[in-house]
């Protein structure tokens, strides 16, 4: 994709992320427009998976270790084909598999996530497996700045690099907000760069919602042989919607009409000046 | 005209917790409350406002929580230890056997929106195996709130007991299930909520009242049941379950919380050792990949409301 496709397709997966917490009446608005661009650059440019292979062992995994942010991702394998959109309709609701995290029960989830802390060590253990096999898929994760200090994280940080898992690929999405306050005041966990350097991983930094600076840096993996990679994506929680950007109430606040109206027009405008 | 605000006239055992914990926060200093990024779905916004030095926040590190509370406690520190039921029981287990209840640090574990509170954000949020998990361990005082006055006495006695507790609640609003004027409340004293001689009906939490409202449908069909709020699932009330056991033709045990090991298998395990032998069903949450949908939808599904529990106890009965 071009890059102005990538950036319209970021808008339409925005726009529908949405429209489907407004229809379930829940969903967690803020973290699923952060991480937005960061998922379509991994499903539209990165990753080797589909439909059509995503029952081959060949095929990469993702694994979303933030997994409150579900709608992001139901949105984009609803795009992706992995089931008809008109699905999500059925979010949150009586006997629907669609619920407000990820599971298996949906096609082209890969685990099933909501607890934090718990993407790392899977995907640590799937990207052992990969090198056991001689298979040469990648696995990636995607994890929450809050969720940073669940010490999981850094007991997998540890196996990754003891096992020089250079198939994988953690990333951070950024946004400095958890529920309480921001991730500073509620337990900083900064410098986040060196800490995973000192863990012996290749760590690069990104603008998270810029989709051509992810696809550059996404595409030249692993940032080191014999090295896991963490890639800290600086994002804005709640982007592309400016009352929510930054805001502590969008973590899983749900639009009233009027400010979903308003959230569509500021998106659809965004559209016009890509 | 002004709109008719469709308040709901009574409050979540959470905003009980809340309100008397801030209460007793303004009279004793060594009141804690320690989070993980839990404060908001705790209601202790508020009282982190008020009492700023009182308020340990670790970030989402349940494990880390519950070893931090062990400290604070060990030095004294009466420790409300608040996070989502589901991560504290499961994610923290090992600090609460071996960091609280086994080395005896008087923490109180306050599992909030437990059981499926969480409704649609699926089995990663609900605690359906707290009960069973807990009695398996040595030395933790396990209790669930039914209404808001089970919930305010709850909290007293247990900034008061120096002993291990875990405390847990829902966040739906809850009706008082009677009239408490000269009740007095204890741990491992269940409460007779209704009486009658034909069912005996033993429930906690927030299914105590679903089962209140089911002996009235039954009072219809001239059935009469006793309804218990058995708050305290360890150490159980066994004089008052073998008293209304022996005193009914039937019992039926309900809680939100996996069929096996919990409230019902408790009671079920006293009576058959006791030799008191009654035709007896466990409602609960079955051994299966649970029904998605809210916590009415759940309930609703398995037979958690008024009619289901009256149907089964008919079914005892015939
Ligand atoms: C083990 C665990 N503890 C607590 C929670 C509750 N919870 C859900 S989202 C969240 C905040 C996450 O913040 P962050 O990781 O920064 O996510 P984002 O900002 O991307 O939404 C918390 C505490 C959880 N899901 N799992
Ligand atoms: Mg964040």
């Amino acid at each position: 994709m071009t890059t102005k496709e990538l950036k319209q397709k970021s808008i339409e997966y925005r726009k529908k992320i949405l429209q489907y917490i407004v229809k379930a009446k829940a969903g967690h608005t803020g973290g699923s427009l952060s991480c937005t661009d960061i998922l379509n650059v991994l499903y539209n440019e990165i990753m080797n998976v589909s439909p059509q292979n995503f029952t081959s062992p060949d095929r990469d995994r993702y694994i979303q270790s933030k997994g409150h942010t579900v709608e992001a991702l139901f949105v984009v394998l609803a795009d992706k084909g992995f089931f008809p959109e008109e699905d999500l309709n059925t979010l949150c609701q009586y006997k629907s598999h669609y619920i407000g995290h990820p599971t298996r029960k949906v096609n082209g989830v890969e685990q099933n996530t909501g607890a934090l802390g718990h993407g790392l060590p899977i995907a640590v253990g799937t990207a052992i497996a990969a090198k056991l096999d001689n298979k040469d898929f990648r696995v990636f994760t995607l994890l929450g700045d809050g969720e940073m200090p669940e010490g999981s994280n850094w007991e997998a940080a540890l196996s990754a690099a003891h096992y020089k898992l250079d198939n994988l690929c953690a990333i951070v999405d950024k946004n400095n907000l958890q529920i309480t306050a921001t991730t500073a005041d509620v337990c900083n966990t900064d410098p986040l760069d060196e800490k995973w350097k000192s863990f012996g991983w290749a760590v690069k930094e990104v603008d998270g919602n810029d989709v051509e600076a992810l696809k550059n840096v996404l595409s030249n993996l692993p940032f080191e042989a014999g090295k896991p990679s963490f890639l800290i994506a600086h994002t804005t929680k709640g982007k592309g919607v400016s009352y929510m950007e930054n805001t502590l109430k969008w973590h899983h606040g749900v639009p009233s009409n009027e400010e979903y109206k308003q959230a569509i027009r500021e998106l659809e405008e965004s559209l016009l000046t890509i | 005209m002004a709109e008719q605000v469709n308040a709901l006239p009574y409050k979540a055992n959470l905003d009980i917790y809340s309100e008397t914990l801030q209460r007793l926060a303004e009279t004793d200093s060594n009141i804690i409350a320690v989070t993980s990024d839990s404060r908001g779905s705790g209601k202790l916004v508020p009282f982190g406002k008020k009492f700023p030095a009182q308020i340990i926040e670790v970030g989402i590190a349940e494990q880390n929580l519950v070893g931090v509370a062990a400290g604070l406690a060990s030095c004294g520190k009466k420790v409300f230890a608040t996070s989502p039921a589901c991560f504290l029981t499961a994610r923290a287990l090992e600090q609460i056997k071996n960091d609280v209840a086994y080395s005896n640090n008087p923490v109180n574990v306050v599992g909030i929106s437990a059981g499926v509170s969480y409704g649609a954000l699926g089995t990663t949020h609900h605690s359906l195996h707290d009960y069973a998990a807990l009695r398996a361990i040595n030395n933790i005082i396990i209790v669930a709130p039914a209404d808001n006055y089970e919930t305010e006495q709850a909290i007293e006695v247990a900034a008061k007991t120096n002993a291990p507790v875990y405390l847990r609640f829902g966040k739906k609003p809850m009706p008082p299930l009677k009239e408490t004027t000269g009740e007095v409340f204890q741990f491992g004293k269940g409460r007779v909520i209704t009486e009658g001689t034909d069912v005996a009906i033993v429930a906690c939490g927030e299914t105590v009242y679903p089962a209140l409202e089911a002996a009235h449908l039954l009072k219809e069909k001239n059935i009469t049941a006793t309804v218990i709020s058995m708050h305290t699932i360890r150490p159980l009330d066994t004089d008052l379950l073998a008293h209304v056991a022996q005193q009914c033709k039937a019992v039926v045990t309900v809680e939100e919380h996996s069929v096996y090991g919990g409230l019902g298998e408790a009671c079920a395990a006293y009576l058959l050792q006791q030799g008191i032998c009654k035709p007896f069903k466990i409602i609960g949450i079955p051994d299966e990949y649970t029904v998605t949908g809210s916590q009415a939808d759940i309930f609703n599904h398995y037979g958690i409301n008024k009619e289901g529990i009256a149907a089964q106890a008919m079914k005892l009965l015939q």
